[in-house]
């Protein structure tokens, strides 16, 4: 055992550990040098090889993420030398670094993460990119996830993913993407890009249900991690504080929303003791953040205020319905969505009585964004059912059967019906 | 998967106290932590002068104010901290007492790691 060298008993598994905290803004600042994403993975890569080779003989060097820096900036140095992008490579290295293009600027490099990290955000959502490249690549370059665990957590196959990377790396190439520089108006779309993607990456792992592989699950945790570095990032941004608290509040409720044989449990009915008060308090905290920075609320800060209302509750019979109907009729004039609508209608039969919902979820009928969406059947159903109207409940629980793609929930609109038949009207 | 870190010294510090560098290196620390999304929260600790023990033995409950009669291994500060595998916050662990090496001159002590247990299947006691 040497004493000043900490050597840890599976050297291999330190090293991924450094990997996995470093590799983001390893290929973050590797794309500023060399302006390729492909490029720089390439070299963050081969550091780590590096590493792996010697780090079990030298031990872990003091500071590992200039090492690995240092190792693949010397690489990338050594191949512009050989290649015969050799005068572009020069000239970028040159310009970056005031003409001293072999001097390897470690300080310089540490001093950039910031605009390094968000830069590659950037990138990984450029709007070249499909929704599911963006997501793919996030997950693979700022997330430092593997192919096989991108493809668990998408329930895909290695090939696909592999594929996927590719091809988003050559669309980025095409358009030039590691080399622009957004102006101020570009950037607020950029950031509106990667709130998207993160929000994509959280409902993805969220809508997991309890037979799926642990990597889904896992992308909340990774969604909720790309959340805290972007406000460390962009501290000044209401909405991503608002998407911060979104994702908080959802999460705290995880575990609640599961019975014990997997069964899901809504969320008036789930047991709030179970609800994680440390995720609470941060989503709390979150929002209460985003109101400070912004008077006007975006749509994730306007959906984080009615997870709010909820998770404020310490009862579902405390729930403060009345301003929830409101917080969603801002989000529909925001979002111009019918299903925002649809909650709305259920948020006002809650906060005024059933007719009240009624009126709303009849005028949505007609609406054709609506036509075969079963909760909009299961909610008219409930009204009508609250309401004595037992007949015309009957046939909007049978039409939402009729739509729904979920073999539970059909199971349970039948025996909302047949339970309708056997109770009969009201009298 | 979560763990609370937690240092651990002398708190009679018989090596002197710490220097403005250490406090420099640590803000860089935590900011570091804030980048890459590991730290959730963090927070040092008074002196155990300013502390109590309330504890129970034979049957009977009692309260001693502090100081701590035992001063050698005190938690003087703790973090809260997110990862993906154990050995990740032990690297963190290491980066931390080497900043205490690098930047304060004859201090000893250890970082504890222990996982936090979470209700949602993450981790269960085992």
């Amino acid at each position: 055992m040497n004493d000043d060298s900490a050597r840890p008993a599976d050297p291999s598994a330190a090293i991924e550990a450094v990997w996995r905290l470093e590799s983001t803004r390893l290929i973050a600042a590797l794309v500023r040098v060399v302006r390729d994403v492909g490029q720089a993975e390439d070299l963050a890569q081969d550091a780590l090889v590096a590493a792996l080779a010697q780090w079990p003989e030298s031990g872990i060097p003091r500071n590992p993420a200039a090492w690995l820096m240092t190792t693949a900036k010397r690489r990338a140095i050594d191949q512009f030398r050989s290649s015969e992008r050799r005068d572009r490579g020069y000239a970028v290295i040159a310009r970056d670094h005031g003409g001293e293009a072999m001097e390897i600027d470690i300080v310089g490099a540490i001093d950039h993460v910031e605009d390094d990290v968000l830069r590659l955000m950037f990138i990984c959502c450029h709007p070249s990119l499909s929704p599911e490249a963006q997501t793919t690549l996030t997950l693979k370059l700022v997330g430092g996830l593997t192919t096989a665990e991108i493809a668990r957590a998408f329930l895909t196959t290695e090939a696909t993913i592999a594929q996927r990377v590719v091809r988003a790396k050559r669309t980025l190439a095409d358009a030039g993407a590691a080399l622009d520089e957004p102006d101020p108006a570009e950037r607020a779309g950029r950031l509106a890009a990667v709130r998207g993607v993160i929000y994509l990456l959280f409902n993805e792992g969220y809508s997991a249900t309890s037979g799926d592989d642990w990597m889904r699950p896992a992308l909340c945790d990774e969604a909720l991690r790309l959340g805290r570095v972007l406000t460390t990032l962009v501290p000044k941004d209401a909405e991503l504080h608002g998407l911060s608290a979104l994702m908080e509040l959802q999460v705290s409720r995880l575990a609640a929303r599961t019975g014990p044989g997997g069964e899901p449990v809504l969320l008036l009915d789930q047991d709030r003791t179970r609800w994680d008060a440390t995720h609470l308090r941060r989503g709390l905290d979150a929002l209460a953040r985003a109101d400070a920075l912004s008077a006007e609320r975006g749509v994730h800060t306007l959906q984080a205020a009615i997870a709010a209302c909820h998770a404020r509750a310490r009862t579902a019979e405390a729930t403060d319905w009345v301003l929830i109907a409101e917080l969603y009729e801002q989000l529909a004039r925001r979002t111009g969505s019918a299903v925002v609508e649809v909650n709305r209608a259920v948020a006002l039969s809650m906060a005024y009585g059933p007719a009240a919902g009624l009126t709303l979820a009849d005028q949505l009928v007609d609406l054709p964004a609506l036509r075969g969406y079963h909760l909009l059947s299961t909610v008219r159903g409930d009204l009508l059912e609250k309401l004595g109207r037992h007949e015309e409940a009957r046939i909007e629980f049978l039409r939402a059967a009729a739509m729904t793609q979920n073999d539970r929930e059909r199971t349970l609109l039948l025996a909302r019906v047949g339970r309708l038949s056997t109770d009969g009207p009201a009298s | 998967m979560r763990f609370m870190t937690m240092i651990k010294s002398d708190e009679s510090m018989p090596w002197g106290p710490p220097p403005p560098a250490l406090f420099e290196a640590m803000a860089a620390f935590a900011q570091e932590g804030a980048l890459n999304g590991t730290l959730i929260e963090q927070g040092g600790l008074g002196s155990s002068a300013q502390g109590a023990i309330v504890s129970l033995a034979n049957g009977s409950i009692k309260v001693v104010d502090g100081p701590f009669a035992e001063s050698k291994e005190l938690i003087g500060g703790y973090a809260v901290i997110e990862v993906r595998t154990k050995e990740e916050v032990i690297e963190l662990g290491r980066r931390l007492l080497q900043i205490h090496l690098d930047n304060w001159p004859g201090w000893e002590g250890s970082c504890e790691i222990r996982q936090v247990f979470l209700d949602n299947g993450d981790a269960g006691p085992s």
